[in-house]
């Protein structure tokens, strides 16, 4: 199963198991308070996706390591390299 | 990042574990990188003890590297440096294909020929897949104290999102999937080039959504990636693009 195809059939899940309560598509007489909670749900669900997306990403982004000691360490190595190469008889 | 000491084992006893680790360097117009590059691999491998071979696949370069891959050549010898020139700019994928097929090392570094991946990792890739005998070690910029140097916040927050977007719609298990600094043993290596058919950053994802389809186990070593070409060449719109059209040919194919 691709990955697709394993999202349409969580997506079908929801949307079936939503449905069914929503709209009392088995006939369960399930009290108000269900159909009223689980009406929103999936609006609800995609804009707690998107929070989360954004907090996610701006978290990492924020996060996100800046190698400085790296970026001089190899400048003094590209230094160091040069000069033994031309010692050995590199011509740059 | 510090390795205890008492995991650390002698040059000698390194040369004898049998092992040995061929580097494919394809090059493209890296005739001012490939003498450092080659001299840094030349240095941690030499520092370590690991055997080795560095195999150079130049696709046509223009500017001459191949001339100065045969002066390197001719210094630390034909035994440590290959060379394997293409005639024309082909593919990441076939350079690989081509470049494992003379390969005598049991394992496989791929990197980068720009010194965005630094060779001092190649040791810490070495251990890492040695806890665990791991198929395949990946580099990540992302997670533990790996990180990046030279990139604005524009290309940080691409990256950032362009990753978060991988991670929820491929879910790979891995927490950077377009780096292309990875150790393979070889036999994996070419079981996977065969079958993926993307091309450039996604040629790399395909590969670890590959491994992970065929249950290949994956390690991680976070490195350090220092970008000096950022400046030249800015993420454009193009690239944006042409990435989130192979992620979504990933999510339905894969």
């Amino acid at each position: 199963m691709t990955k697709l195809q394993q999202w349409l059939l969580g997506v079908s899940l929801v949307v079936a198991v939503w449905a069914v309560v929503t709209f009392d598509l088995l006939d369960l007489r399930l009290s108000r308070t269900y159909r009223e909670v689980a009406w929103p749900m999936p609006l609800y669900l995609l804009v707690s996706f998107g929070c989360y997306s954004l907090a996610t990403v701006g978290y990492r982004l924020a996060t996100f390591n800046d190698c400085e000691e790296a970026a001089l360490e190899l400048q003094q190595q590209i230094q160091e390299a040069r000069e033994d190469l031309r010692k050995r008889g590199l011509n740059m | 990042m510090h390795v205890a000491m008492a995991s650390r084992k002698s040059p000698q006893t390194n040369r004898d574990s049998g092992d040995k680790y061929s580097v494919l360097l394809p090059t493209y117009n890296e005739r001012e990188n490939l003498p450092l590059i080659v001299w840094l691999l030349v240095k941690y491998f030499g520092e370590s003890g690991y055997d080795y071979e560095i195999i150079v696949i130049d696709d046509g370069s223009p500017d001459g590297t191949l001339e100065v891959a045969e002066q390197l050549q001719k210094i630390y010898g034909k035994d440590r440096i290959l060379l394997r020139p293409r005639a024309k700019k082909l593919g990441l994928g076939t350079a690989y294909i081509h470049g494992v097929k003379h390969a005598t090392g049991n394992f496989i570094f791929i990197m980068d020929a720009d010194l965005s991946h630094h060779p001092k990792f190649i040791p810490e890739f070495i251990q890492k897949q040695r806890e665990a005998n791991y198929d395949l070690v990946s580099s990540t910029r992302y997670a533990g104290n790996g990180g990046v140097y030279g990139w604005d916040l524009r290309r940080k927050l691409i990256s950032r999102g362009a990753n978060f977007l991988t991670q929820v719609l491929l879910r790979p298990n891995a927490s950077d999937l377009t780096g292309s600094f990875r150790l393979y043993k070889k036999k994996v290596l070419e079981n996977l080039v065969e079958r993926c058919v993307s091309k450039g950053y996604v040629f790399q994802m395909e590969m670890i959504v590959r491994a992970r389809q065929l249950n290949y186990t994956v390690g991680e070593v976070p490195i350090s990636f220092v970008d000096r070409v950022y400046g030249e060449s800015k993420l454009g719109g193009n690239e944006i693009l042409s990435f989130v059209k192979g992620l979504l040919t990933l999510f339905a194919t894969t």
